[in-house]
């Protein structure tokens, strides 16, 4: 049972998809939020980049599932999304929590610099590819190419994880708790230090799923494509 | 009666057989030398340096007894161009048509992106981050920056994206169609570095495909995305490198773009394999026709504007991209060759220096050098290193680079005079004619003197 954090007692405006376009709720979450403290959008069914580009301590419920880019480009606020996200959620995300009650395509968090996102659900390809600093905890299992060329942050996969894992890392550190079924070039398993377990801790419960922390497994960049040689075999 | 003895016959002069072949040239004997040496390809900057058919290969019909001229400096001739009509609140209004490509902070150093900033404010136009993201510098010299989405995404970020006047969406380069940036451990320093989000000094290669979207029919969701992101106020570019330029052009307009900037193979780079540079792409002449063609048979030419960039060097360029149906054009290399690229000298201080000696360094000489990759440029130009960046001074620079363009822009009036147009923007594909066999079939314009083009009867 997904238990999302809720809201103390605020008020939200109301928009509904169905009578109000996207464009006006955007357009809305681009103004002066002083006095808003929670938005709540109903019927969005799906529709493509709702609450992108948001800059507030907003809290925002979608109440139903987002299409592409959902919370995309996001800072400071906490949107939680009452259902499942097409490809890119929270992409390019800089601040704030973005929270997936359901699954999320692919692409989810890609190139997120800071922030929370949490996917309560599996996560498809390429989950967290491009990251840039972000955390993103994944309840269940994640897609091929997931972390690829991830640059900085850190992605808990709580269930398992498809081909080509950590493909092209940089300095982003992954943990995985269940299979891994192959790794990707340059990524390697690397033993779990107190800092680490005390990592995961800490994103678990920010997330509200609870496993233990031991049973994760780190992945990292061997960093043997940083500098390119002759003797690379063409790894390049 | 005693003479100077003859001085001596030297031995009868042995025939060196110098044959030369046209296969295995002193290029490819080169080539090959170094890649036995190092087992590596070759890394370099600017763009193709092969002969392609180009605009050189075009010339203008100007007045005749049917065709009128205007006085070639009093008449009024108009340059003004406006870009982004089609969905923007707000379109970008230039003072030429030419505008500044793409470069990024960490290619060039930020002295240069002020520089370019202040003389693009100087003239009326426009410059563009690059794969490095927006500097402060740029942001404030520069009155109309264009904010590039590519696929490194490398400090693209909101407040930046809320900050452009328009946004850029690459798909791909005409240097490198397919390939990613690159920048070599030498030119990551602390702040291009801390911008980029990358450990300093490795050897950064960028995505060659954006992370959040793959397609066409995704290309137009992302689009979407960026004008719900601004509130639908800048307009959004998509730029693509030239390969199969008429599907392309059509596809990005389908896909919502406002204007469309398209990079022919001669397009430069500060970074990448050379057999990128020179045999992927083509050449772009042929692409601009391609590309007019598409919007026309979408019957967008007047809603949807194009960017001609790649080997665009002259006035005469300019106006022969505007007559093909180019709406604006982009310059990079020219741009970099103005602040003093290739040159023999860099002023410092209000003193001329040489740099004979650092292009000596680097194996090479004033002329020849494509060593941008290195980060050693002798003038300063394509460089982070804290000597060498100061031998770009902003101020001298933005004099040079507002002078080429008031040059370029001075050309580009003459002949659209010439060719009897009081707005460069008139200057049309009659106006042109071939001057050799594949610039005719390539820009489908008759061979002079003809009624000719290649693969059209009559």
């Amino acid at each position: 049972m997904v238990r999302v954090m809720r809201a103390g007692g605020a008020v939200p405006t109301v928009f509904d998809l169905s009578k109000q376009s996207v464009g006006e709720l955007n357009k809305f979450l681009h103004g002066d939020l002083r006095d808003i403290k929670a938005v709540r959008v109903e019927n969005p069914d799906g529709a493509h980049s709702i609450a992108v580009a948001v800059d507030a301590p907003l809290r925002i419920e979608i109440g139903g599932n987002v299409g592409y880019f959902g919370a995309g480009l996001s800072k400071q606020a906490t949107v939680i999304i009452e259902g499942n996200a097409g490809p890119g959620v929270a992409e390019n995300m800089m601040s704030g929590r973005v929270e997936v009650t359901g699954f999320a395509s692919g692409g989810a968090g890609a190139s997120a610099h800071g922030g929370l996102l949490v996917i309560h659900g599996d996560a498809g390809l390429r989950c967290g590819i491009s990251l840039k600093g972000a955390d993103i905890v994944v309840g269940g299992d994640v897609g091929s190419f997931s972390a690829f060329m991830a640059q900085a942050g850190r992605i808990v996969i709580c269930g398992n994880a498809a081909e080509g894992l950590g493909d092209s890392l940089y300095e982003a550190v992954l943990y995985v708790r269940g299979n891994i079924r192959s790794l990707g070039a340059d990524a390697e398993v690397q033993p779990m230090s107190a800092e680490d377990i005390a990592a995961v801790t800490s994103l678990l419960a920010a997330a509200g799923i609870n496993h233990p922390a031991r049973e994760f497994k780190r992945v990292g960049s061997a960093r043997k494509l940083y500098h390119w040689n002759a003797d690379a075999n063409q790894e390049y | 009666m005693a003479t100077q003895p003859l001085p001596e016959m030297p031995v009868a002069p042995e025939h060196v057989q110098r044959e030369e072949s046209a296969l295995y040239d002193r290029q490819i004997l080169n080539y090959i030398e170094r890649a036995a040496a190092t087992g590596l390809y070759e890394i370099r900057g600017l763009g193709a340096k092969r002969r392609l058919p180009h605009f050189d290969d075009l010339t203008f019909l100007g007045a005749s007894l049917s065709r009128y001229p205007l006085e070639g400096y009093r008449e009024k001739c108009t340059t003004r161009t406006v870009l982004g009509t089609r969905f923007a609140k707000k379109p970008i209004e230039l003072e030429i048509p030419i505008t500044i490509a793409g470069m990024s902070f960490g290619s060039l150093s930020a002295n240069v992106k002020e520089a370019l900033g202040r003389a693009a404010t100087a003239v009326g136009t426009s410059t563009t981050t690059g794969d490095g993201g927006m500097t402060q510098e740029e942001r404030v010299s520069s009155k109309t920056l264009v904010y590039q989405c590519l696929p490194s995404r490398y400090g693209f970020n909101p407040d930046d994206l809320r900050k452009a006047d328009a946004i850029e969406v690459v798909i791909g380069q005409g240097a490198k169609p397919g390939g990613g940036g690159m920048l070599l451990g030498q030119k990551i320093s602390s702040r291009v570095a801390k911008m980029r989000t990358l450990p300093e000094g490795i050897d950064q290669r960028s995505a060659c495909r954006h992370p959040d979207w793959t397609g066409p029919d995704d290309l137009a969701i992302k689009i979407r995305e960026l004008r719900e992101a601004t509130d639908w106020e800048k307009p959004i570019y998509a730029k693509i490198g030239a390969t199969r330029v008429f599907n392309d052009v059509k596809l990005c307009v389908h896909a919502g773009a406002d204007v469309i900037v398209v990079d022919g193979m001669q397009g430069g780079t500060a970074a990448t394999q050379l057999v990128f540079i020179e045999h992927v792409g083509i050449p772009t002449l042929a692409a601009v026709r391609q590309a007019v063609e598409a919007l026309e048979e979408l019957n967008v030419k007047d809603k949807v504007q194009l960017i001609v960039s790649g080997g665009i060097r002259t006035g005469a360029d300019v106006a022969k991209a505007l007559a093909l149906g180019a709406d604006a054009v982009a310059i990079g290399q020219g741009i970099l060759m103005a602040l003093g690229c290739n040159s023999e000298s860099y002023v410092q201080g209000g003193k001329h220096y040489s740099a004979e000696a650092d292009y000596r360094r680097l194996k090479t000489a004033p002329g020849f050098c494509h060593h941008c990759h290195t980060g050693f440029c002798p003038v300063g130009v394509t460089t982070q290193d804290p000597v060498l960046e100061r031998r770009l001074e902003p101020e001298v620079g933005a004099k040079r680079v507002r002078n080429y363009l008031k040059t370029l822009n001075l050309e580009l009036t003459t002949l659209a005079r010439a060719c009897g147009k009081q707005n460069v923007h008139h200057l049309e594909r009659e106006d042109l004619v071939a001057l050799t066999i594949e610039a005719a079939a390539m820009a489908k314009l008759p061979l002079a003197g003809t009624r000719w083009i290649p693969g059209h009867p009559g």
